[in-house]
């Protein structure tokens, strides 16, 4: 395997609703941002991958136009996932593991706002048995966090200490939408909006966008002082049928971390990509933490969850804080679909 | 040390149709797929990954749909990439699969593509209401007859090259079981006589609107070599350009000439009409034949439509393109890039059945999408490549 | 359904082979800058492009972003309402929601001083009269508002046909 580092990452102020930018708007400053902290231009980018989605965007073919923002002239190498920009960046991964690319640039923009997020989320669900009945996200969350507490897993109280420790964190994130929080015993006073889901376990609505630059081996080294090392990156998929999985459990995330190689070495930091509280919880228990790990000290998705963009600034956010000397190995997380359905693990290293 | 050889050793199509109402959405998928593995002589648990392709989720009013698909394609358990780049998705689906190989990743890879434009309204889903801009475009035609009128004027090619190519390819899919329309009987005279929908792009020269799913199973060297007549990848190539910019040329987009000359360069195509035998190129209006002739360097800029006029691209021509009926003949969106590079693996394997150009060593096949601005392609070839 | 075994009580049905599952969703737009301000020249019968100030070019209508550069363009630019066809198309297919009358024409209309041309009808001439080259004129609405519909339609000058890289963006 080729050595790949994260040399740059950049992201936007999320917010509720961002009305006065469009996507293109909304992504370029980040573009430029990963570009300009490398003393880079598009044409010393070999390959480019980006991940949006359709159904937030409310338009056919979403990433066509903010192609615009790139700058893709002369033609440029590139591709794109209708995914979470983590996968794209793990696309991005395999092309410089192909020796084509020695440096990538991979970015992801989710407007949430434009849409009734409820429903639109609901038409990722099987289209003939589920989709027409339109449960919403926060109810199949619901579902999974009452099947957690009949498990054991987890308890009310624990939810909401993760929710008050995610957005108390999130008070030194400049870019988080939702900072600070009450003390959990007075969260847990507040009535429950999905049974048993409160209002603090779940995640805001965001708009926003990230940007990561990949960059292989000495290319790496050139472009920056603190390159952060991709040591093992792998993605899984569970079943859709919600009936047939286990939800207090996430096999796809237990092995992408055996695949990804979590366990090879100490953790000290991990970004997860858990939008609701609870879910914290079963990822923590796939990915076999520890106590002493620190979890989410960005604030994570319940601070800002700028949907398609949410799984990428885990890793960048991971990659910020070992390049600033806050850890030394660090694990980062991405989830796609329902209920944790898809999820892909990515374990990073400083230079020594 | 450099990338992995990749051969293709399993194909499976659907049957293409208008509508496809005796099977759901993961139904369609799953027939290509068992065909596919059927072809390859594996079973679900020989594949490591699963690579799906199609276009705007709109088209079937199901977000994201390869998570409700994970069941059905056997990715459960398994790395799922969802793969969009607009019309070119399909070629991109098999280049991406490829890709996870050549990077000693993954060793088999299933790369699968659909659409199934029955279950929802695709001209409704290309033509989403934009607030401030009258709705003057109607479907994918619209977009692109002012483009072929350009090249029309701007190469001087008579008004017949559109019917010629859309008789070859119609004609061409009478010989393809799985093609979408088999229309016994078609003449030039058939085809001049058809109603002008978007002058100067008539019905007989636009695709139809098809279901349909394609899937291919790819394999690592050793895979290849254990297999009975796969198909070797000698080149892909990916390449993208903005839809409206100062000076873009739309009628022979510089991606496409760049991506061309990449994936020539892997595969060691110096002269491609003389270097390859056989080509499946997306062209969903007929006029596209010629551009693209043009703009893949078969013809000087400006000749492409004279290679149609000789008959160069017939079955029994020297660069026989589309022997499958093409685009024209079965377009199920997100998956008619993927069968182009299916097709081009099938002749060089010798298994193209009736459509079968004798001799095929070296094919290519072709995706393009967006407003001519995405491109994907690769060239496949009977034998395994030495460098 | 061949193989499939029943319950009694099933047989004599007919089987289930669609179901029609209608869904809506709405979304509000966000135009974003660049496009509200284009817009708001439109609201004034003025088209305003926007000059990239990387490469010079005029980018019409603006989106936010160069397209070749990848920059936010500011400079704007006040193009005249008359241009010239680079190309079109005949538009003989109705689809729904449409009320235009068959046939009508669609072209780019590049307006004089601009590197991108504008998506319009074109009329007061017959379709088959329209040409590659024909220089023509904006007609607009009597109360635009800040939409591209404002102008109504592209009508012939009858000025002399210009010379035209046809297909090239502008």
């Amino acid at each position: 395997m080729r050595e790949v580092a994260v040399v740059a990452f950049a992201q936007t102020r999320h917010e509720r609703r961002q009305q006065a930018l469009n996507e293109v708007e909304m992504l370029m400053p980040v573009l430029h941002q990963v570009k300009e902290e490398l003393g880079i231009d598009q044409s010393q980018i070999d390959f480019t991958c980006s991940g949006s989605t359709d159904y937030l965007a409310g338009t056919a073919f979403s990433f066509v136009t903010t192609l615009d923002a790139v700058g893709a002239w002369p033609p440029i190498v590139e591709s794109h996932v209708e995914m979470d920009a983590a996968w794209a960046l793990y696309e991005a991964w395999v092309k410089i593991q192909t020796g084509e690319a020695d440096t990538a640039l991979v970015y992801g923009y989710g407007k949430s706002s434009p849409g009734s997020l409820r429903d639109v989320l609901s038409r990722q669900l099987d289209p003939y048995y589920v989709a027409p009945l339109w449960p919403d996200s926060v109810a199949l969350a619901a579902l999974q966090a009452r099947a957690c507490l009949d498990a054991g897993i987890t308890t009310v109280e624990e939810m909401a200490e993760i929710a008050a420790r995610s957005r108390r964190a999130a008070e030194s994130n400049p870019y988080a939408q939702l900072r600070g929080s009450e003390d959990p015993s007075v969260l847990l006073e507040e009535p429950e909006i999905a049974p048993p889901l409160r209002r603090h376990d779940c995640p805001p609505i965001s708009d926003g966008a990230a940007a990561v630059v990949l960059a292989a081996g000495d290319r790496a080294r050139e472009l920056t002082d603190r390159p952060v090392w991709i040591r093992g990156i792998d993605h899984r998929i569970d079943a859709h049928a919600l009936g047939v999985r286990d939800l207090t459990a996430s096999p796809s995330t237990a092995l992408a971390a055996e695949r990804a190689g979590v366990a090879d070495g100490p953790v000290d930091l991990a970004e997860l990509h858990a939008p609701f509280t609870h879910q914290e919880v079963v990822l923590r228990r796939a990915l076999g933490l520890g106590d002493d790990v620190v979890v989410n000290p960005s604030g994570g998705p319940l601070a800002a969850n700028p949907l398609i963009a949410a799984g990428l600034i885990r890793i960048g956010e991971a990659a910020a804080r070992i390049a600033r000397g806050e850890a030394r190995r660090a694990v980062a997380h991405a989830t796609n679909g329902p209920c944790l359905q898809q999820n892909l693990v990515c374990v990073l290293e400083g230079s020594d | 040390m450099g990338k992995e050889r990749v051969a293709v050793v399993g194909i499976g199509q659907t049957k293409h149709q208008a509508t496809r109402g005796d099977v759901s959405i993961a139904g369609l998928v799953r027939e290509a797929v068992v065909e596919a593995l059927e072809d390859a002589q594996m079973t679900w648990a020989d594949i490591d990954a699963v690579v799906l392709g199609k276009a705007p989720d709109f088209f079937e009013g199901v977000m994201m749909p390869e998570l409700y698909l994970a069941e059905a394609i056997g990715a459960v358990g398994k790395p799922l990439l969802r793969v969009h780049t607009a019309g070119s998705v399909g070629g991109s689906t098999a280049l991406v699969a490829a890709s996870l190989i050549q990077a000693r990743i993954h060793r088999r890879v299933l790369a699968v593509a659909f659409e199934k434009q029955s279950e929802s309204e695709a001209m409704w889903a290309l033509t989403l209401p934009i607030p401030f801009s009258p709705p003057l475009v109607a479907g994918a035609g619209g977009y692109f007859a002012p483009h072929v009128r350009a090249y029309m004027r701007r190469s001087g090619a008579p008004d017949h090259i559109g019917i010629l190519v859309a008789l070859k390819d119609r004609t061409n899919a009478l010989k393809n079981p799985k093609a979408h329309l088999h229309e016994e009987g078609i003449t030039f005279e058939s085809v001049r006589d058809s109603i002008m929908l978007w002058d100067p792009i008539r019905y007989s020269e636009t695709c139809p609107s098809s279901d349909g799913a394609c899937a291919v199973v790819l394999t690592d060297e050793a895979g290849g070599d254990a297999a009975d007549s796969p198909a070797w990848v000698l080149g892909g190539a990916m390449r993208s350009e903005p839809t409206m910019a100062p000076g873009r040329d739309e009628v022979n987009p510089r991606a496409g000439r760049e991506c061309a000359a990449d994936v020539y360069r892997q595969a060691g195509i110096t002269d491609p009409r003389r270097d390859i035998d056989v080509a499946e190129v997306y062209v969903p209006f007929s006029w596209y034949e010629p551009m693209w002739l043009e703009n893949l360097g078969f013809a000087e800029e400006g000749a492409g439509w004279k290679l149609v006029e000789e008959g160069a691209t017939a079955m029994d021509g020297d660069i026989p393109w589309n022997p499958s009926g093409g685009v024209l003949s079965s377009n199920p969106i997100g998956a008619s890039g993927l069968i182009r590079f299916a097709e081009a693996a099938l002749q060089v394997r010798g298994r193209a059945g009736e459509h079968q150009i004798d001799g095929a060593r070296v094919a290519l096949g072709h995706a393009y999408g967006g407003g001519s601005q995405f491109f994907a392609m690769w060239v496949v070839g009977a034998d395994k490549p030495t460098s | 359904m061949s193989g499939l075994v029943l319950p009694e009580r099933l047989r004599d049905l007919e089987p289930v082979r669609s179901i029609r599952t209608p869904a809506r969703l709405e979304y509000t737009y966000t135009a974003g800058q660049a496009t509200s301000r284009f817009l708001r020249g439109i609201a004034q019968r003025k088209i305003l492009g926007e000059r990239c100030h990387v490469c010079g070019k005029v980018i019409l209508p603006p989106r936010g972003a160069c397209p070749v550069d990848g920059v936010p363009t500011h400079e704007q630019v006040e193009l005249p309402d008359r241009g010239t066809i680079t190309t079109f198309c005949v538009v003989n297919v109705k689809f729904s929601g449409s009320a235009m009358e068959l046939p009508y024409v669609c072209a780019t209309v590049v307006p004089d001083g601009s590197d991108m041309g504008l998506f319009g009808m074109v009329q007061e001439i017959p379709f088959d009269r329209i040409r590659i080259g024909m220089r023509v004129e904006a007609v607009w609405d009597d109360e635009p508002r800040p939409d591209l519909a404002s102008i109504k339609w592209w009508r012939p000058t009858g000025e002399p046909d210009v010379q035209v890289d046809e297909g090239r963006g502008a």
